[in-house]
């Protein structure tokens, strides 16, 4: 048996300092939900295929069931949580309630955050551009095609900001 | 799912990563992005005692461009290449850097790692190929430099000894008048291709091919160079003949296996077909010609 010593993980989740002992084999999902009590970040496959695990790590968009959580020592996390400000919905979480974006809401969480890393880039996403942004985000329900609707909805209302 | 338990180190420096290696034993094992290595420990078709994190080797996320060279440090995550200059200067590069998988998997792989794992099914084994590259060790004894076609042994086998560390990758400049792409076939984004090609040509008064590198990935235990559909290329124009009989030299050199992917004759089918159109975009970029190319795959 190695010697699993646990370790401290520190982060700044959504601008908060946070830190948790943990065994090293814990996922940086596992961290959030379980040791920081942050839920809104879904486990859905497992197996780094659904990207309802998403998170912001660092500015850029990670699964987060696949990776170890003292590899994100030290970073700036955004899940979920993070996005609505003063009780208010971000732009993204309004156009998709808007545009119905969502049914069982499940894949939502990391659809929510691959839009924002999307929109960050390319403040008016071709199609094309949208499709190739949220690829790793796997919904079942929607069919997709109101979720392109509301990331559009969102693009616009950000650009107005 | 959980991996086996197995203890944490973070190393500062290369020389630290390197000491751990040595002293942790044959059971311990680096950790980039993760990307393959977590996948496989949570299923436990890897069970390392303890992880030997680089990710805060400062020295090893650069990209330079040395004289005539390009110089890619082992922790460039396969998006900031997707996003680099480098990229747009070889497009060969840029295909194989903005396929992989989906956004969040090219946030964090890195190109060391690919090259590490030598997937047979791994993307840059097969673009690096087509160009000059060499792999750039670091061990007990220093650092030695190994051609990429000497890196690669075997499925899963590099050269590496247990306690050394691939910290960088060297690629020569193609020189004016090349062009190359790197096409893949896969199903859907987060998965790996069913089949791959990559092609690079040197190209003379408008339609003469100089000079061509032909490899092929996903149909073989290593990326396959293809020498005979090289040679169906070399010195003689690229018209619809010449590319053909390339292209079926190139499903000669294929090996490959069936699986959930495809059938072994489905494989071979797609890759000559991956094979003409690469030498067709390859040659366009080779005049100059700017060409969206890459990953295929359904709803792209
Ligand atoms: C859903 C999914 C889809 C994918 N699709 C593709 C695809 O289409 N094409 C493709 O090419 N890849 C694909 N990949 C793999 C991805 O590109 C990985 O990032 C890459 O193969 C490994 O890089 P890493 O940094 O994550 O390595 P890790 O998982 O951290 O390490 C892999 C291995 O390399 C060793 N290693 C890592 N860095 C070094 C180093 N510097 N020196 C020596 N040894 C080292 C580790 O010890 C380990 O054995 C996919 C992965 C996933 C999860
Ligand atoms: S739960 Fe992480 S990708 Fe599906
Ligand atoms: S809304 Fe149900 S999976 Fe996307």
């Amino acid at each position: 048996m190695p010697d699993v010593k646990k370790v401290l993980v520190r982060v700044r989740v959504n601008g908060e300092a946070r830190e948790a002992e943990v065994e090293p084999r814990t996922l940086l999902v596992e961290f959030l939900r379980e040791h920081l009590n942050l839920t809104g970040t879904h486990v859905g496959c497992d197996t780094t295929y659904c990207g309802a695990c998403t998170v912001i790590l660092n500015g850029r968009t990670v699964k987060s069931c696949t990776l170890f959580a003292p590899m994100a020592d030290g970073g700036e996390i955004t899940t979920v949580e993070g996005l609505s400000k003063d009780g208010k919905l971000h732009p993204i979480q309004e156009a998709f309630a808007e545009c119905h974006g969502l049914q069982c809401g499940y894949c939502t969480p990391g659809l929510l955050l691959s839009t924002l890393q999307l929109l960050k880039k390319y403040s008016r996403p071709t199609d094309g551009q949208i499709r190739k942004g949220i690829a790793g985000n796997t919904c079942r329900c929607t069919g997709y095609q109101n979720i392109f609707k509301s990331i559009r909805m969102a693009a616009a209302e950000m650009e107005k900001r | 799912m959980y991996a086996a338990p197995f203890s944490y180190h973070r190393a500062a420096s290369l020389q630290e990563a390197v000491k751990l290696l040595q002293e942790l034993g044959e059971d311990a094992r680096l950790i980039a992005g993760g990307q393959s290595l977590i996948p496989l420990m949570k299923m436990r078709m890897a069970r390392p005692t303890a992880l030997i994190d680089i990710n805060f080797v400062s020295e090893l996320g650069d990209i330079r461009t040395p004289k005539g060279e390009l110089h890619i440090g082992a922790l460039v995550r396969h998006a900031d290449l997707e996003h680099s200059a480098a990229g747009a200067t070889i497009p060969l590069l840029h295909d194989c850097a903005a396929g992989i998988a989906d956004v969040q998997v090219r946030n964090q792989g890195t190109i060391g790692g690919s090259l590490a794992e030598a997937d047979p099914s791994g993307d840059w084994g097969t673009a690096l190929l087509a160009l000059d590259t060499s792999v750039i060790c670091f061990g007990p004894g220093g650092q030695r430099t190994v051609p990429l076609e000497d890196f690669i042994k075997d499925a899963y086998t590099t050269v590496l000894a247990h306690d050394e560390i691939v910290t960088a990758l060297h690629v020569k400049l193609p020189l004016k008048g090349s062009g190359g792409a790197h096409l893949a076939f896969k199903r859907c984004a987060p998965v790996y291709p069913t089949a791959s090609a990559s092609v690079q040509v040197m190209i003379e008064d408008g339609n003469m091919c100089k000079d061509a590198r032909i490899i092929l990935g996903c149909v073989g235990l290593t990326a396959i160079r293809a020498k005979e559909a090289e040679a169906a290329l070399r010195g003689k124009t690229l018209e619809e003949k010449n590319i053909r009989t390339a292209a079926d030299a190139a499903r000669a050199a294929a090996d490959p296996q069936s699986d959930m992917r495809g059938s072994a004759d489905y494989k071979r089918i797609l890759v000559g077909t991956l094979v003409k159109r690469a030498i067709g975009i390859a040659a366009r970029r080779a005049r100059g010609e700017s060409v969206e190319a890459g990953h295929e795959y359904a709803g792209r």
